[in-house]
């Protein structure tokens, strides 16, 4: 038994840590997370230079790691620097170019490296996180294929190279089968995006397909296997994002437990009333239990029921203490609390978003009991 | 055992529905039901309909241009206004000053100001908690030292809200370091114009300018805005936080907000039915929707007390704790019922002519008033203090 991380481990995780902590002062991060592109391009480049983002794939794919322990580390040291630049898109986007195979291939290179920018669209406006919902038409034809629909609140959807979108070749909206994946190339015909800030900071938009016309070799996968990789992209998203919050936990953690130290009334530190003190503790005990879920997820079962579970489990966690975390820490630095110009504000509005990416805590308890009758 | 209202007060229930109903514009109630903040102007536009009506200042003895409204009549006002998404009537010189006024003010007081707060002539904000006074408030330091006919005011008042539209301050100010720090404190009324006066704006989390900080550098003050008597403040300041605080836990708010919720949940869809019939959503709006009926119930018992004569004492804090926690989980459950639709972020939204929303309608503020409402617990002294003051006060501990 060993949780410590291994020595390459520990060097990524320092030169990131360190890197995102030099970039994103908390007015700096505040004024890109708002800016009218969502990031970075500098910086991003920067971060593509340093190579981090192969940490998240194998060398197979073209990166240097991509365990569930690397994807792991990479999340949470975004998640304590609050970090608005397109990792997640990277990741996802790039996961599913690998799926799609050659004709991808130059693509995913640029991924890796960070040449190109990836995004991924598979919520629409009726789906509420359900993966097989999907409204959004493809229709094969002599030249490859037409795409019709509205892909919902895609992330950095607007500075993609490539948006990996779920359609319907056939069946009803709620069908497993008749789905499939399309890598859609920025700048297509018919392709439009009306974008937005996000309220945690970032960008994202509304993808709208409007007889999109694509080649052939732009599909990634169809049938049965359009799912089974929708949901595999998902496991990724549910590690990544329950890594993310909580590294922003840990984070909100030292600010709360700081507050308490030298915040002042009736004469001594807040942090001497029993009754705070008592809320703190259960915040920490509830923090350790949230690391404890990433690291099952982590391992990223090759049984996909463990699998499907430890994921499932891992994103309700966050989900359900995340927001206690972030109202927790917010109602025990009072006012000050509630500002713009405190950082722990901006953190508690992140970590409380995490629950409306790839599925809320009661998506996620119902898949887990669903899973736990397959098993 | 009646849980009714009376059918003299149902029939007063009638005639606000109807008020309501005339008078409230169905743009300024939408606008309100999406979480919007009404403007200054709105707010203005409403007090004036209002105290047309003589309804504005409804808990203030006739004598001086109230309506003498007994407490269930208040509460029935205040609960039909909320359900109709109206928006509230500014506290600040209507339910906080007034009281003080009349009860502590000289007649010359009185005279002057009460009427200026019925036709709108000031607006009134509320400067008691500083930067190290908060929960602590009694420590407060902003000083008024006594020169001629004068106060001259220095110190820093913060979380000041509406400062930035208003014409005058109600201040708890430092007269006197000697003894306890309660004995020190007296209550001054200042000019928001006077020179010395510095607003600065304070962006709260979700981005919205509700609140101040207030600085105060020599400004001088005429003595006979003094209120009562100098070094007994904190006994009026006392007398103006439990005042009439039977409508605390906000209960027409919730129900309205509630309603609000179903409805955005039944036209949200997962597997093509409706949000509010998933059982796991379901279950929480059942929760929530059971605790509110409680909690309704609580407080008209707490109102039948006041009624027959009990001063709301501790009572009020109990309100405030279970009122403030179920209207948190309301906005937390619209939220969550937006989906993916919570994270889009439209502070433009309160421009003319915005048009550019994506998703629901609900969605527009759903996530920045769930954010914003995190201060529910936190001011009016905190759901913390409040506890203090429960146990304290009833059970003696």
């Amino acid at each position: 038994m060993d949780f410590k991380l291994n020595e390459d481990r520990r060097m990524l995780d320092e030169t990131l840590t360190r890197f995102l902590a030099d970039k994103y002062e908390i007015t700096k991060r505040n004024e890109i997370a708002y800016s009218d592109a969502g990031h970075d391009a500098n910086i991003w480049k920067e971060i593509a230079e340093l190579g981090i983002i192969g940490a998240l794939f194998t060398e197979d794919e073209g990166g240097f790691s991509g365990e569930g322990f690397d994807i792991a580390l990479v999340f949470e040291a975004l998640g304590k620097a609050l970090c608005p630049e397109p990792f997640l898109g990277a990741l996802l986007a790039g996961k599913a170019l690998v799926a799609g195979g050659a004709d991808h291939a130059t693509m995913l290179e640029d991924i890796v490296t960070g040449a190109k920018i990836g995004a991924v669209g598979f919520e629409e406006e009726a789906s509420h996180y359900e993966l097989a919902h999907v409204a959004s038409k493809a229709t094969k034809n002599a030249d490859g294929y037409e795409l019709d629909g509205v892909k919902s609140v895609v992330t950095h959807a607007q500075i993609a190279d490539v948006i990996i979108v779920s359609a319907r070749l056939s069946g009803d909206v709620d069908d497993t089968a008749g789905l499939a994946l399309f890598a859609v190339p920025a700048g297509v015909d018919g392709l439009s995006i009306r974008d937005y800030n996000n309220v945690d900071g970032g960008r994202a938009g509304e993808v709208i397909l409007s007889k999109v016309k694509i080649a052939s070799n732009a599909l990634i996968a169809e049938g049965e296997a359009a799912f089974a990789l929708l949901e595999t992209l998902a496991g990724y998203a549910h590690l990544a994002l329950s890594a993310e919050g909580l590294g922003i936990m840990e984070v909100m953690k030292l600010q709360t437990l700081e507050f308490l130290k030298l915040r002042t009334q009736f004469g001594v530190p807040i942090g001497k009333f029993q009754v705070l003190q008592h809320r703190m503790v259960d915040l920490v005990l509830e923090i350790e239990q949230a690391r404890s879920a990433v690291i099952n997820a982590a391992t990223l079962s090759d049984d996909a029921v463990i699998r499907g579970k430890n994921l499932s489990a891992a994103k309700l966690t966050i989900g359900e203490t995340g927001h206690k975390v972030a109202e927790e820490a917010i109602q025990l630095h009072g006012g000050i609390g509630m500002t713009w110009e405190m950082p722990v504000s901006h953190y508690a509005k992140r970590l409380v978003m995490i629950d409306h990416q790839f599925g809320d805590e009661d998506y996620h308890l119902a898949r887990y009991i669903e899973l736990s009758k397959s098993a | 055992m009646d849980l009714n209202f009376s059918a003299e007060e149902e029939a007063f229930r009638g005639e606000v529905q109807a008020f309501l109903k005339e008078k409230l514009r169905p743009e300024l109630s939408a606008k309100m039901k999406l979480g919007g903040a009404p403007s200054k102007a709105e707010m203005e536009e409403w007090h004036a309909l209002l105290n047309d009506r003589g309804w504005l200042a409804n808990h203030w003895p006739k004598e001086y241009g109230g309506a003498g409204w007994a407490p269930v009549k208040k509460f029935i006002f205040e609960l039909e206004s909320e359900l109709a998404f109206a928006p509230r009537i500014v506290p600040f010189g209507v339910s906080m000053l007034a009281p003080v006024l009349i009860k502590y003010g000289s007649d010359a007081q009185k005279k002057y100001w009460l009427p200026r707060i019925l036709d709108g002539s000031d607006w009134w904000c509320q400067g008691y908690s500083e930067p190290g006074a908060g929960s602590d408030l009694a420590s407060l330091k902003t000083s008024a030292v006594r020169e001629g006919d004068h106060y001259i005011v220095n110190g820093q008042k913060a979380w000041t809200t509406m400062a930035q539209h208003a014409d005058m301050i109600f201040c708890l100010v430092r007269t006197s370091k000697e003894g306890k720090c309660q004995e020190g404190i007296s209550f001054l009324l200042i000019d928001m114009k006077t020179a010395g006066i510095d607003v600065k704006p304070v962006i709260t989390i979700e981005g919205g300018h509700e609140v101040n900080e207030v600085f105060f550098t020599d400004v001088k003050v005429p003595i006979e805005n003094l209120v009562g008597e100098e070094n007994i403040g904190w006994t009026y300041a006392k007398y103006l936080l439990t005042y009439e605080r039977t409508n605390i836990a906000g209960i027409g708010g919730s129900i309205a907000l509630l309603g609000h919720l179903k409805q955005a949940a039944q036209k949200r869809k997962k597997h093509g039915k409706p949000l509010l019939d998933e059982p796991y959503f379901a279950a929480r709006v059942a929760r929530v929707e059971i605790a509110l009926e409680n909690m309704k119930t609580t407080n008209l018992r707490v109102l039948a007390d006041v009624a027959a004569g009990g001063a709301p004492g501790a009572e009020s804090s109990l309100l405030k704790i279970k009122g403030t926690v179920i209207y948190q989980e309301l906005t937390s459950l619209m939220r969550r019922a937006m989906g993916a639709y919570a994270a889009p972020y439209f502070p433009e939204a309160a421009d003319e002519g915005f048009n550019g929303q994506v998703g629901p309608d609900e969605a527009l503020h759903a996530a920045e008033d769930y954010f914003n409402h995190r201060k529910l617990s936190i001011f009016g002294g905190s759901n913390e203090i409040q506890r203090n003051i429960v146990s304290k006060m009833m059970l003696g501990l």
